[in-house]
């Protein structure tokens, strides 16, 4: 090491520790610790800078963008069918899910309707997406936390339902099953028998963890009354999903919205919690994978006959016009503004996704917390990295 | 090994006191690491763990330390390279010192000391320095806050620990672990003497807030804030590679198997069981697998909160330790007093 760069160095060193210096009573310094972009707690490629005074964090800002796929971009030389294929990897884990926003709102431009059939199906598998994603959530708090177990189990039961998810569509993580106008295919003989069996699988895998990791001493006293978020604060950074549920607010486009999907023919409940700490989002996202068990066994045996296709052109071309429909997908609001000229490829397509807003909330949330709660927070907020930069 | 050790010159016999404590402190720690770490996790997180090396994977253990010494030895450029070298090998001393005062048999111990326990205890602090040595020489923000938050989580648990300890002192009347061992033998337990009086009877309490603390010493889940792989990556040890991390993970490993051997010649009385004279020369041959047998039970509550439990956040680690087992041997310690006197 020269000379030159020697004192450039400690220039920048002793710059950083100035601009760290952040308890004036006692001249202490602070640091700057830089979380990320590879880190074991943020799932991928999340970057957070925060700021340190001893354990407690000062200052914390997410940075974004290292894992920018250009989705937004790369659907516009897209016909409408290839599009499905790429945003199945937008949220990874729930990616059947990823596709129904965008598939709806391409047939409101269509004007074509799928058959009620195909929109049960559609609704099964929307909510068994859920499940597969939730479920490792429940698993992975318990890592985050320093429990290793529960993730094991997580990862054993999600199984099966990506089992039953592979049967219909052919795809565990990648379906790519929605077609404008319904599916690609009708279920296969015996799926509604074996998938009542796997409902119960995740039942039990729902009681386990609720003895393991929710009712566990050291479970909620790292997590009640951590991470707080008033409902206000949260509909201002505009959080969606359990995030905002588990903040009291009670909001669900499953029961509010009332596109497509059939879940307004089933019977249900929306889950919500009044104190908005991470144990309140853990409880509730585990209290919504109960219920889309529930509903998942009301479609079985609600399932009408029919095709599962409608009458559209084998040559789809969407009239031109501009759409937007949203879902309650399983990280919270995800929606889709599709721009169309009339051609075999959208003229703009916005992807509005869940966890984007869920991080945003990070800054205001982690003021003031200590390192710990950093990773208990962010777990409990549950964001997945593609679906933050798409 | 005393007795057979007196007639030798002092080459030979230094070099089988070697050899014999090199044994006592990998064959512990290779045993929980395949049986518990291995095969007991799995087991619990519903897989099967290793399975091709060897019959059901009893040979990944070689594999495993292949492995790390075919790793690169990387020392980051701002390290202080000799603290650096330095922290692993004074992890493992005390390791190694802890070993010396437990004894397997009648006659079988490496140094009969009259402070023996207070030895154990006091050598088992010399492993903070090593860790501190290893998170400040490593240049790394994560491992200097993991190596702060060990120093601060094992001075706090040094107290309970030799607190808890102080009610077994004060039963036998005796500092002396193998005069401990021959307390428990010889004791009755309201005048039946047929299986002597292991202390964990008398001692629960103290029992209990042993564990807990060795727990904590060991720096393991629901206590191993200092290695919080979610959150410091691996703590002090994130900057060590291949042989040097080698040494911290056997290190942590004979660690738990000392400390679980102490546990058992502290409460569970040792080598000895019950039905046999303690001063047979019997005990010299199977005293050692008793105390393994003894120690493997010890162990596997350790393994056993390891894998269920998630971690403490380092205040609610200090006020459990201040606030709760602290105060709660020193009435362990007054009530032992009192009985003591009043039987």
């Amino acid at each position: 090491m020269n000379k030159a760069t020697d004192t450039q160095q400690l220039a920048y060193i002793a710059g950083q520790a100035a601009d760290a210096r952040v308890n004036l009573e006692i001249e202490t310094e602070g640091m700057t610790l830089n979380i990320g972009p590879q880190h074991p707690a943020t799932h991928g490629t999340l970057r957070i800078i925060v700021k340190l005074d001893g354990e407690q964090v000062i200052a914390a800002e997410p940075m974004m963008g290292y894992m920018h796929r250009g989705y937004e971009k790369l659907t516009e030389v897209r016909t409408y069918p290839q599009v499905t294929a790429l945003i199945n990897r937008i949220d990874w884990l729930g990616s059947f899910a990823n596709e129904v926003p965008f598939i709806q709102a391409a047939e409101n431009l269509m004007e074509v309707e799928a058959p009620p059939r195909a929109q049960w199906i559609r609704t099964a598998l929307f909510e068994m997406s859920r499940i597969a994603n939730v479920v490792l959530f429940l698993g992975d708090m318990g890592v985050q936390l320093g429990a290793v177990t529960p993730v094991f189990f997580a990862f054993r039961d999600r199984e099966f339902i990506l089992n039953q998810i592979e049967a219909v569509t052919g795809g565990r993580f990648h379906p790519n099953f929605n077609r404008i106008g319904g599916l690609k295919d009708d279920l296969p003989k015996g799926w509604i028998e074996e998938t009542r069996g796997v409902l119960g699988r995740i039942q039990n895998f729902c009681d386990e963890i609720e003895t393991l990791v929710a009712g566990n001493e050291i479970f909620q006293a790292r997590t009640r009354g951590i991470g707080i978020i008033p409902a206000d604060v949260g509909l201002a950074y505009g959080l969606s999903g359990a995030n905002i549920r588990s903040s009291g607010v009670d909001w669900d486009i499953r029961r509010d919205g009332g596109i497509g999907l059939v879940h307004n023919e089933l019977d249900w409940k929306v889950w919500t919690h009044p104190d908005g700490d991470s144990y309140a989002r853990f409880w509730v996202r585990l209290q919504e994978v109960r219920e889309s068990c529930i509903m998942i066994e009301q479609i079985l045996d609600g399932i009408p006959a029919g095709p599962v296709m409608a009458k559209v052109p084998r040559i789809i071309k969407v009239p031109a016009g501009e759409s937007y429909v949203e879902t309650e997908n399983p990280l919270g609001v995800m929606g889709y503004y599709i721009v169309s000229q009339g051609d075999l490829t959208p003229f703009r397509v916005k992807i509005r996704s869940a966890s984007f807003n869920n991080v945003s909330i990070t800054p205001w949330l982690l003021k003031g917390v200590y390192v710990p709660d950093v990773v208990s927070i962010l777990a409990s907020l549950y964001f997945i990295l593609g679906d933050i930069d798409r | 090994m005393t007795l057979i050790l007196a007639e030798m010159a002092y080459w030979q016999e230094t070099s089988i006191r070697l050899l014999v404590g090199l044994a006592a402190v990998l064959l512990p720690a290779g045993t929980l690491v395949y049986l518990f770490l291995f095969k007991m996790m799995s087991f619990m997180q519903s897989r099967l763990g290793p399975m091709e090396a060897g019959p059901y994977g009893s040979m990944q253990l070689l594999a495993e330390v292949g492995k790390f010494l075919q790793k690169e030895d990387i020392i980051p450029r701002s390290a202080d390279r000799l603290i650096f070298k330095l922290a692993p090998f004074v992890v493992l001393i005390s390791t190694f010192l802890l070993v010396l005062v437990i004894p397997a048999g009648p006659d079988l111990w490496f140094i009969d000391v009259d402070t023996g326990i207070f030895l154990a205890l006091a050598v088992s602090s010399i492993s903070v320095i090593g860790i501190l040595m290893a998170g400040w020489a490593s240049a790394s923000k994560y491992s200097l806050m993991g190596a702060l938050r060990a120093t601060g989580q094992l001075i706090a648990y040094e107290l309970p620990l030799v607190l808890a300890v102080v009610g077994v002192v004060i039963q036998a009347g005796t500092l002396n672990v193998q005069n401990i061992v021959m307390a428990q033998a010889t004791g009755e337990i309201f005048g039946y003497g047929g299986i002597g009086n292991p202390f964990i009877f008398t001692q629960f309490v103290g029992f209990a807030i042993f564990l807990i603390a060795v727990q904590a010493e060991l720096t393991q889940p629901p206590f191993d804030m200092p290695v919080a792989e979610s959150e410091l990556v691996t703590g002090y040890l994130t900057e060590y590679s291949g042989l040097r991390f080698l040494m911290f993970f056997i290190g942590e490993f004979a660690t738990a198997g000392i400390f679980s051997a102490l546990a058992a010649t502290l409460f569970l009385g040792g080598w000895y069981v019950p039905g046999l004279d303690p001063t047979d020369g019997l005990f010299n041959v199977i005293g050692p697998a008793v105390l393994f047998a003894k120690m493997l039970l010890v162990a596997f509550l350790i393994f056993w909160f390891r894998f269920t439990y998630p971690r403490f956040r380092e205040d609610q680690l200090q006020k459990l330790a201040w606030k709760v087992l602290i105060p709660l041997s020193l009435i362990n310690i007054v009530i032992t007093g009192v009985l003591k006197v009043v039987f």
